[in-house]
């Protein structure tokens, strides 16, 4: 974001006396700095494109992902335009099929573990107590540890498969929600507009949802954005480690996977999978960090660079 | 300073211990042992011989006990797969590979991060600066193994200056044993090169805006001592405290790097031991490997004390 943009945003947060949340600030303010920034624009095109491609896999795909063609291992060319593996299956589609399963998991554990990781942050620091120690005390184990490690002891315990890698990613990202939720929800709770809504009787359910849980919601979005990427990375590590789905499932980490057998003979097997992970989490970070400009998130509630 | 030492290491104990514990009983809540997947459908007396040989077929708690108290005899247990070898032997063969490892990939990678970082604090806005921006960008999106394997295409496969695959201890020569890790350091070390790089020039610039620095330069010092000596060294307490989280994600990195290089490390022997659902040797894997992670963060915190003598930790 450029510093003009910057000092925009600041003059408009001044000129409120509360603290703006994402629901209050005008609707599409937002649109427009985020239009501003370059790199954010380039991000969302090949993001909405992606999923797009991803949707309609099997009108774009030249061939089925599974089809086994006489092509061994053929470079690209017009009839293969990624080029074959050893099976004689088509690159291209398989990378097609791939983003769904990319994309999917990215998307559905980064869901999941807000959810979740919002409701324990909002619980652990709203009620405080033994609820916040238990909950706290788990999340600190987690936090002494990769999200990858954490996905990696968990497929250990629960096993491989698509199902328990989703279980596993999810569980792995949910310190992350919990901690910037329980950071916000310890000083909104103080705020003034919460004690004045506690004191004319509104509930504590309501002063949750309504007075508290709008407020957290800017780091959450910024999280979860950064999630994204790092979920998606993830998921390809576990596949390319043989601890994801199961083997012949066309995923982006499992090409890579099997494509260390030819490295030196199929060289394009390697190199356009890798790309497209590669080109996905570019395009998700370029994104997030203006986004992060925009709703103004410091770097201290959420880890930028997550590990 | 002593007391949150000592409180830390306490710390750090309870967290591997709790650790280890939630995994030796989760791995026995879940369906599927050793065996089943080796043989139940075959020879289902078969495979209950072996859990009772194993001692998988008694109450999870008494396992968990004779577990704990042979671990406290430095027993972990053999390995269930393979030829019944010791947890403690494959660990400790493993652990020189994976220390080495993450020695290079940690010297390679702080060297180039800081000389990057400083540089494009320096020349801010050159040519210079936007290609160290735009190769952290790229650094934290691409995946490391693919990185590794994009290397030995180049390195070892097309041009031979350095081998693909596979470890030589050290005691077989310098350059045998740097030349087999220079690619899989690389690899590992990348996304640790690009957060410690963002950093460092971030940190730069906000230390030359400050007053100490105009009077250092006013004063007559030359450039290179103000950078060095007067801007650098207070540079690095932010840099510290991304150190142990991109500390840790290199160690991740080795995890997924060694299976690329076929490095029999702790990381591939892990995921060997999931894979093959080895009980004691993915508890052992586990406990080391929790011992890496907890005792380097601690590492990190107690550092920053050392370069920032004004942090006190109180509790």
């Amino acid at each position: 974001m450029t510093e003009s943009v910057k000092a925009v945003v600041d003059v408009e947060r001044k000129s409120t006396a509360e603290p703006v949340s994402v629901a209050q600030r005008s609707r599409w303010l937002w649109a427009r700095y985020l239009w501003r920034d370059k790199k954010a624009v380039i991000g969302l095109v090949v993001l909405v494109v992606m999923t797009l491609g991803a949707l309609v896999a099997p009108y774009i795909a030249t061939h089925d992902p599974n089809e086994q063609t006489p092509d061994f291992l053929e470079p690209p060319s017009i009839y293969h335009i990624l080029g074959t593996d050893d099976l004689g299956r088509d690159l291209y589609s398989r990378i097609v099929y791939g983003a769904r399963i990319s994309l999917f998991v990215g998307i559905s554990t980064v869901l999941l573990s807000a959810v979740v990781g919002v409701l324990l942050g909002l619980l652990s620091g709203y009620y405080g107590g033994w609820l916040d120690n238990l909950i706290m005390r788990y999340i600190d184990l987690q936090w002494a540890f990769p999200n990858f490690i954490i996905a990696v002891y968990l497929v250990a315990v629960f096993g491989t498969g698509l199902s328990n890698v989703i279980v596993a990613v999810t569980l792995a990202f949910l310190d992350d929600f919990a901690r910037v939720v329980r950071a916000m929800v310890l000083s909104i709770r103080e705020e003034e507009y919460v004690i004045a809504a506690r004191s004319i009787g509104a509930s504590d359910r309501r002063i949750q949802l309504v007075h508290i849980l709008p407020n957290t919601m800017a780091p959450v979005i910024v999280q979860a954005t950064v999630s994204i990427s790092y979920a998606i990375l993830a998921e390809a590590g576990l596949s390319f480690l043989g601890l994801g789905v199961k083997p012949s499932t066309p995923t982006w980490g499992l090409i890579l996977s099997d494509s260390r057998t030819f490295i030196s003979r199929g060289w394009w097997l390697a190199v356009f999978p890798g790309l497209a992970i590669t080109i996905t989490v570019l395009s998700i970070n370029f994104f997030g960090d203006a986004l992060r400009d925009i709703l103004d998130v410091r770097e201290k509630q959420v880890e930028g660079v997550q590990h | 300073m002593t007391r949150y030492v000592v409180w830390r290491i306490f710390y750090a104990l309870v967290v591997i211990w709790a650790v280890t514990t939630l995994v030796f009983f989760m791995l026995r809540a879940v369906p599927g042992d050793p065996f089943a997947a080796m043989l139940a459908d075959v020879d289902p007396a078969a495979a209950d011989e072996l859990r009772a040989k194993w001692g998988l077929d008694r109450p999870a708690y008494v396992q968990y006990f004779l577990w704990l108290g042979r671990l406290l005899q430095g027993d972990m247990g053999n390995s269930i797969y393979g030829s019944n070898v010791a947890v403690s032997r494959i660990i400790s063969e493993a652990f020189p590979r994976t220390m080495s490892l993450a020695f290079i990939a940690f010297s390679l990678s702080l060297l180039l991060a800081l000389t990057a970082g400083v540089i494009s604090a320096i020349r801010k806005h050159s040519w210079l600066d936007h290609t160290v921006t735009i190769a952290a960008f790229l650094g934290l999106s691409m995946p490391d193994f693919w990185l590794g394997i994009l290397l030995i295409i180049l390195f070892a496969v097309n041009l031979h200056w350095l081998p693909a695959i596979g470890y030589v201890s050290l005691s077989e020569g310098f350059w045998p044993w740097l030349s087999h890790l220079i690619l899989p350091a690389i690899a590992a070390g990348t996304p640790f090169s690009a957060i410690i790089a963002r950093m460092t020039r971030s940190a730069m610039l906000e230390v030359l805006q400050t007053e100490y620095i105009k009077v250092a330069r006013a004063k007559g010092l030359d450039e290179k001592t103000v950078i060095l000596v007067h801007a650098f060294r207070n540079a690095l307490i932010p840099v510290i405290t991304v150190m142990g989280i991109a500390f840790a994600l290199l160690m991740s990195g080795t995890v997924i790097v060694e299976n690329v290089f076929a490095i029999k490390g702790l990381g591939r022997v892990l995921i060997q031991g999931i894979i093959n659902r080895d009980y004691p040797l993915v508890q052992g894997e586990i406990l080391i490997v929790s011992v890496l992670f907890v005792f380097s963060n601690l590492l990190v915190d107690i550092l920053y004390t050392v370069i920032d003598p004004r942090i006190r930790y109180v509790e």
